[in-house]
């Protein structure tokens, strides 16, 4: 319940931030909500010598409209992400999944960027970023900013395109207006990590489905993107016989864990039932 | 003064609120962990990571060097003066008891148990300094599942030279209480019906709240321990026996304490440990586990096989049962660890006219967690037993389940029933409790929505579980106790004090952690003496103000606790009525009491409690050779058990695509007896509920082929949350208990003992359909997909813990 | 060390903290606020839950450094119940609806249920017991808590109307 002792900077600008991680090197670590970091550092599972709060960078919060984007600071806590307008009305599948996030508490310390950095397979932020298209925009050392596709930003369990002395400043989602969506979670208790969650988004005419974004949370290391899935379903009535049968290959070749909450074949079996009902849902509202 | 005209009639019955929530909604509450003192110390343990191993060494000197680091100890260190953990219910004379120290010394025999401990002068540095405690070990075998276990292949303790502990049985034909079961069986084998199975008990973990938290302060003349715990009697009288400090040295202060579930009736290695240190250090000390050291160090409940064969004939009558347990104690046998499955043995037959019963229970030792009671302490695991059972009898016979039922319980007119494990049930009608629970469920509409959605091929079917449960309650009468090798008697303490301004001071020797004992006591304190609620206070958890007593577990409180205050209450009207004689200056026979008045017979004369209080303080005036006190004490022995029962029915949505089981509907009609408070009644049936569904659908406490606790912490150990649960539908009936004063029966575990049953037959409900047979506990979506799964395939479903889960 | 200025219940504190202290330990054992209880180690329980410049947080996830500058309201500062004061609308709906039994759990409940309130002062049910996931109760079943929302809540449309 006490974490190891370390020191301690809060930096109020980016340059800052990088500045003490250059300085720490692997000895630093970032804190930005801090809902998945604390955890662990009060448990001693990791004992950081040094930890750079990200808190007090206020460029790093907000979200704000860019065109055919939509950017969202990475400091931006889930609680703004899940009640922002801006998002519900051009990527509603961010505002159903971080919805699902963890609690309320959680939810109004917990930031959308921190959630993505850390990159927990079971976390409810990956698969709708992904399913999305978010760019990822990386702060390097030497002030220069790089865009990561989500496509590329997963790497592994934990592990992002991020770099060590680096930090994600933004993220940048594809508008979807008009679409409609649909993060189905599938849990045993209601604060419980995601067994398996779909990301559906779909932009439906009349009652056909012209195109799907679809998504699978802790069906792997990583988030992981249907796109064969999506190419099925393109054209295809929103009928839940037709969805069914577009979407059964959904979990082939997917390596899921197995835990105390089912094994890899039951998560598999999962994801095709749950993306059923999540392109169902989000085709037909 | 006067007589107090506006106090209502009866506070019994009536639904206060409770005097107890004021400071706990406020935040002022004194839990354990609250309490700091001057120059106190605190405590960090150092846990063995391995199940089963050697300590070959321990390097503590690098913590002892660590800043702010008072000591180290391990068990090196000891001495006779830490005494040792009891076990208080050898539960057969040959009972195989491992001895128990508070402090492993050359082996470890669960992953948790504590190999050494570090003093600072702040929790922050005791635990930087146990991370630096070096311990070397070399791992053993571990004993882990409990079918292996008791085969004494690999051994939980090796120096024993076997893992099974104590063999209790009970026998309808040795005892004289009924026929000879394997006759009942050959019978049915050849013209009725029989059933076997096995069941399993999964192994759960109390979750109370608040974790566990001691303190203890050696400076005064008596030394002081504050712990979390229900039992704060038992507790000095362990350490007066096994620690060498005399019992009136020692004083022990259950404060507020957040919650118990029967986790919290155990005399620990933390507690120990903290009173030995502080006598070292002459200083206090103070420990609070964390939660996930709770998790693997507080005792666990449940986990057993229940192998079980019933017989009946083709009509329905069930005519012998016979129950084959195995039980796991963990690595250690608890304070009344081997007896919680004896507790269940009583049960077994549960409110059902049985002529023929055997039962024999193995109690097995194995490298885990030990185990002891949790909420119902062996009456769940039989009432779940015998209600599947009944559940699985019906579907045999295609009978309707509650009909099945009816057909073989006790009916209202048969009480007194002496049951064929020995009981002697005083008071119930199930009939009632039945018709009246189908009413509020909607039990026909339930059944008929059940069979649109079967012929529909809904995804989502329908089930409804049933469990017509009793228990034996109210620990206990101590003669029963003696004759079941019990360590300690069954009575309870009441002490009744009337302060000279007429308020009420009562001292109990129960110890509540949220029951309301608070507002419950003063209710019928009230009644009795025709006080106002207001001017009592109920005093308890503190040996040094209730002096005697025998704590909280059992649902015992209001049943034997309850009686002790009534008759210590009336002691006082009586040793009042002389003084209010004297005082009216007429016969004690003419003097009667009611609503706080002594009248005299026949004329407007009166006083009342209150002035015959005064009159006692002053004592200026007083009947000749008379004590100046009208305070009185009680110490009642319960003469019989006590048998709330009630009708449980679920209805539950399984999702057949996915397994998931979600609850519709939950009703329950509860008769524990008289009801002194409806408020705090439904309070505890509802608490009950949400644990027993738990059992039912979520918790799990599992350990890895390591001997790892991999459920040992809330993400993995499914507490279920207000979004996982249901309003409840629960009400009462009430056919008052004929063995104390004021009808009353426990209500402490009856939701939890009822409630795990008619949930599984809920889901069973729905899927037996398929041909599944049996999901075992808890019915996670996995588990239940996979039974459908496996029962389509054509494999019935059988009782493992296998794949999937 | 790392010195910390924040108003808690009203007052303004200023302290020396150690960077790894958690708020809800910096509540306890520096200020004294000992309302404020801690349940679990992994942020599931909430019964540490507060009030973190007016919205509910887990105080054990939360350092003290964190909450730097920031105004924290703990159960002891909801209302001014000291000395018989009046309760807290929620403090008192919980203390009507007998939605406590042994109480380690009511503080965070009440934080958690005052900041739903202030979110959705009409929840469902179904909204209550969605938004009241984060806090574990072993001795209600949520029952009564849930009805205390929901009387709390009508309290709140009573002052309004």
């Amino acid at each position: 319940m006490i974490p190891a002792a370390f020191d301690y900077a809060a930096p109020t600008t980016v340059d800052e931030a990088l500045a003490l991680l250059a300085e720490h090197g692997e000895d630093a670590k970032l804190i930005a909500g801090g809902q998945s970091l604390l955890p662990v550092l009060r448990l001693r599972l990791n004992a950081p010598e040094f930890v750079i709060d990200l808190g007090r960078i206020d460029a790093l919060r907000g979200v704000r409209d860019d065109g055919g984007a939509l950017v969202v600071g990475a400091m931006t806590t889930h609680a703004t992400v899940a009640t922002d307008p801006l998002i519900a009305q051009h990527a509603a599948l961010v505002s159903k999944a971080v919805r699902t996030v963890a609690d309320a508490q959680v939810r109004n310390r917990g930031t959308f960027g921190g959630a993505l950095a850390h990159a927990d397979p079971a976390g409810d932020v990956g698969a709708p970023a992904l399913a999305l298209g978010a760019q990822f925009v990386i702060a390097e050392q030497g002030g220069g900013r790089r865009t990561v596709d989500a496509g590329d930003f997963f790497v592994d369990l934990f592990e992002t395109a991020i770099g060590e002395d680096e930090l994600l400043t933004e993220i940048r989602i594809p508008k979807h207006t008009g679409w409609g969506a649909h993060y189905e979670k599938f849990v045993r208790i209601a604060q419980q990590w995601s067994i398996v969650a779909v990301a559906a988004t779909v932009r439906a005419e009349g009652g056909t489905i012209a195109e799907a974004r679809v998504a699978l949370t802790n069906m792997g290391a990583t988030p992981l993107r249907a796109t064969a899935v999506e190419e099925l379903l393109r054209g295809r009535p929103a009928t839940e016989d037709a969805i069914r049968d577009a979407v059964s290959s959904v979990a082939d070749g997917t390596s899921p864990p197995a835990d105390l909450n089912g094994d890899a074949d039951y998560r598999r079996h999962l994801a095709r039932v749950l993306t059923r009902r999540a392109v169902l849902t989000a085709a037909t509202g | 003064m006067t007589v107090t005209a506006d106090r209502p009639a009866a506070e019994i019955g009536r639904d206060r609120r409770r005097k107890e929530d004021r400071r706990l909604i406020t935040g002022s509450s004194r839990y354990t962990d609250n309490i700091v003192l001057p120059g106190m110390l605190h405590l960090a343990m150092v846990r063995s990571p391995f199940a089963h191993a050697r300590v070959t060494s321990i390097d503590a000197a690098e913590a002892k060097a660590a800043a702010n680091v008072v000591a180290v100890y391990t068990a090196a260190d000891l001495d006779e003066s830490a005494g040792v953990l009891i076990n208080a219910w050898p539960i057969t004379p040959d009972q195989v008891t491992p001895v128990h120290p508070v402090l492993a010394a050359d082996r470890v025999t669960f992953a948790g148990e504590i190999v050494a401990v570090v003093v600072a002068r702040s929790a922050a540095a005791a635990r930087d300094a146990a991370e630096l405690v070096d311990v070397d070990y070399d791992e053993l075998p571990a004993a882990l599942d409990l079918k292996e276990a008791v085969q004494d292949t690999v051994l939980a303790h090796p120096d024993l030279g076997t893992n099974k502990s104590a063999l209790w049985v009970f026998d309808s034909a040795a005892a004289g209480t009924g026929g000879n079961v394997e006759d009942a069986i050959t019978a049915a084998r050849a013209d009725g019906v029989v059933i076997e199975r096995e069941y399993r008990q999964n192994r759960l973990i109390p979750a109370f709240m608040e974790p566990r938290s001691v303190v203890v302060d050696p400076t005064g003349e008596q030394l002081t321990m504050w712990s979390a715990t229900q039992v704060p009697h038992i507790v000095r009288f362990a350490l007066a026996a096994t620690t060498g400090v005399p019992e009136n040295k020692i004083r022990v202060i259950a404060p507020d304490v957040g919650g118990g579930f029967g986790g919290k009736l155990q005399v620990t290695p933390e507690e120990w440990l903290a009173w030995w240190i502080a006598r070292q250090v002459h200083k206090p000390v103070k420990y609070t586990e964390t939660r996930s050291e709770s998790m693997i160090a507080a005792h666990h409940g449940r986990d057993q096989w229940q192998k079980l064969t019933l017989a009946a004939t083709k009509d329905g009558r069930v005519t012998g049962l016979k129950v084959e347990l195995t039980a796991d104690l963990g690595s250690y046998v608890a304070i009344v660890g081997g007896g919680v499955p004896v507790l269940g043995a009583f049960m077994f037959n549960a409110i059902y006219k049985i002529p023929a019963y055997h039962f024999a229970c193995q109690t097995v030792l194995t490298n885990k967690t030990w185990t002891d009671a949790y909420r119902g302490a062996g009456r769940p695991e039989a009432t779940f037993a015998i209600e599947r059972l009944m559940s699985d009898l019906a579907d045999e016979l295609g009978m309707d389940p509650l009909e099945l039922r009816e057909k073989n319980w006790i009916t209202h007119e048969e009480f007194p029933f002496t049951t064929v494990a020995g009981l002697e049930y005083d008071s119930g009608n199930y009939e009632a409790a039945t018709a009246s629970a189908k009413k509020f469920f909607g039990y026909d509409e339930l059944r008929a929505e059940q069979a649109r959605r079967r012929a529909a091929g809904d995804p989502v079917q329908l089930g409804i579980g049933i469990s017509t449960f009793t228990e034996m309650c109210g620990l206990a009468p101590s003669r029963v106790l003696g004759s079941l090798d019990y360590g300690a008697g069954g009575w309870e303490h009441a002490s009744v004090r009337m302060l000279a301004t007429g308020k009420v001071e009562v001292a109990t020797g129960t110890s509540a952690h949220g029951q309301g004992h608070e507002t419950a006591f003063s209710q019928i304190v009230a009644d009795r003496l025709g006080v106002p609620f207001e001017d009592v206070e109920i005093l308890h958890g503190d040996t040094q103000v209730s002096v005697k007593g025998l704590d909280t577990y059992g649902s015992r409180s209001l049943v034997v606790g309850g009686e002790a205050l009534v008759k210590a209450a009336d002691k006082v009207v009586e040793k009042a009525k002389p003084v209010a004689a004297h005082l009216l200056e007429a016969a004690v026979d003419d003097i009667e009491f009611q609503g706080g008045r002594f009248g005299v017979k026949g004329t407007d004369a009166g006083v009342t409690i209150q002035e015959v209080a005064g009159a006692v303080f002053t004592a200026h005036n007083l009947p000749d050779g008379m004590e100046p006190s009208i305070d009185a004490e009680a110490t009642y022995d319960p003469i019989n058990f006590n048998y709330p029962h009630g009708t449980h029915l679920c209805a539950v949505e399984v999702d057949t695509e996915t397994g998931q089981v979600r609850l519709r509907k939950y009703t329950c009609v509860d008769d524990v007896g008289t009801i002194v408070n409806p408020l705090i009644v439904e309070g505890q049936v509802h608490g009950g509920l949400a644990q027993g569904i738990a059992q039912a659908l979520y918790e799990d406490a599992v350990f890895d082929d390591a001997g790892t606790l991999v459920s040992g912490s809330f993400v993995d150990y499914l507490v279920p949350s207000a979004a996982d649960l249901i309003s409840f539908d629960a009400h009462h009936a009430s056919t008052p208990a004929t063995t104390n004063t004021l009808g009353t029966k426990g209500v402490g575990e009856a939701g939890t003992i009822a409630s795990t049953p008619a949930v599984v037959n809920a889901v069973l409900d729905a899927v037996r359909q398929f041909g599944v047979e049996d999901i075992v506990m808890p019915c996670s979506p996995a588990r239940v997909y996979a039974a459908i799964a496996a029962a389509r395939a054509g494999d019935t479903g059988t009782t493992t813990e296998g794949a999937g889960a | 060390m790392t010195k910390i200025h924040l108003t808690v219940d009203g007052g303004a504190v200023s302290e020396d903290v150690e960077p790894r202290m958690l708020l809800v330990q910096f509540l306890r054992e520096k200020l004294g606020k000992t309302g404020t209880l801690i349940g679990c180690d992994t942020s599931n329980c909430g019964a540490c839950t507060v009030h973190l410049d007016g919205r509910a947080v887990k105080s054990c996830n939360v350092l003290a450094v964190q909450a730097d500058g920031g105004e924290v309201t703990t159960i002891e500062g909801l209302a001014a119940t000291y000395d018989g004061g009046e309760l807290h609308p929620v403090q008192a709906a919980f203390h009507e609806c007998h939605a406590l039994q042994c109480g380690f759990c009511t503080p965070g409940m009440i934080m958690r249920s005052v900041d739903l309130l202030n979110e959705n002062p009409d929840p469902t049910e179904d909204e209550i017991r969605e938004g009241l996931e984060g806090n574990l109760c072993r001795c209600t079943g949520y029952h009564n808590i849930v009805r205390a929302v929901q009387t709390a809540a009508a309290a709140g449309k009573g002052e309004e109307q």
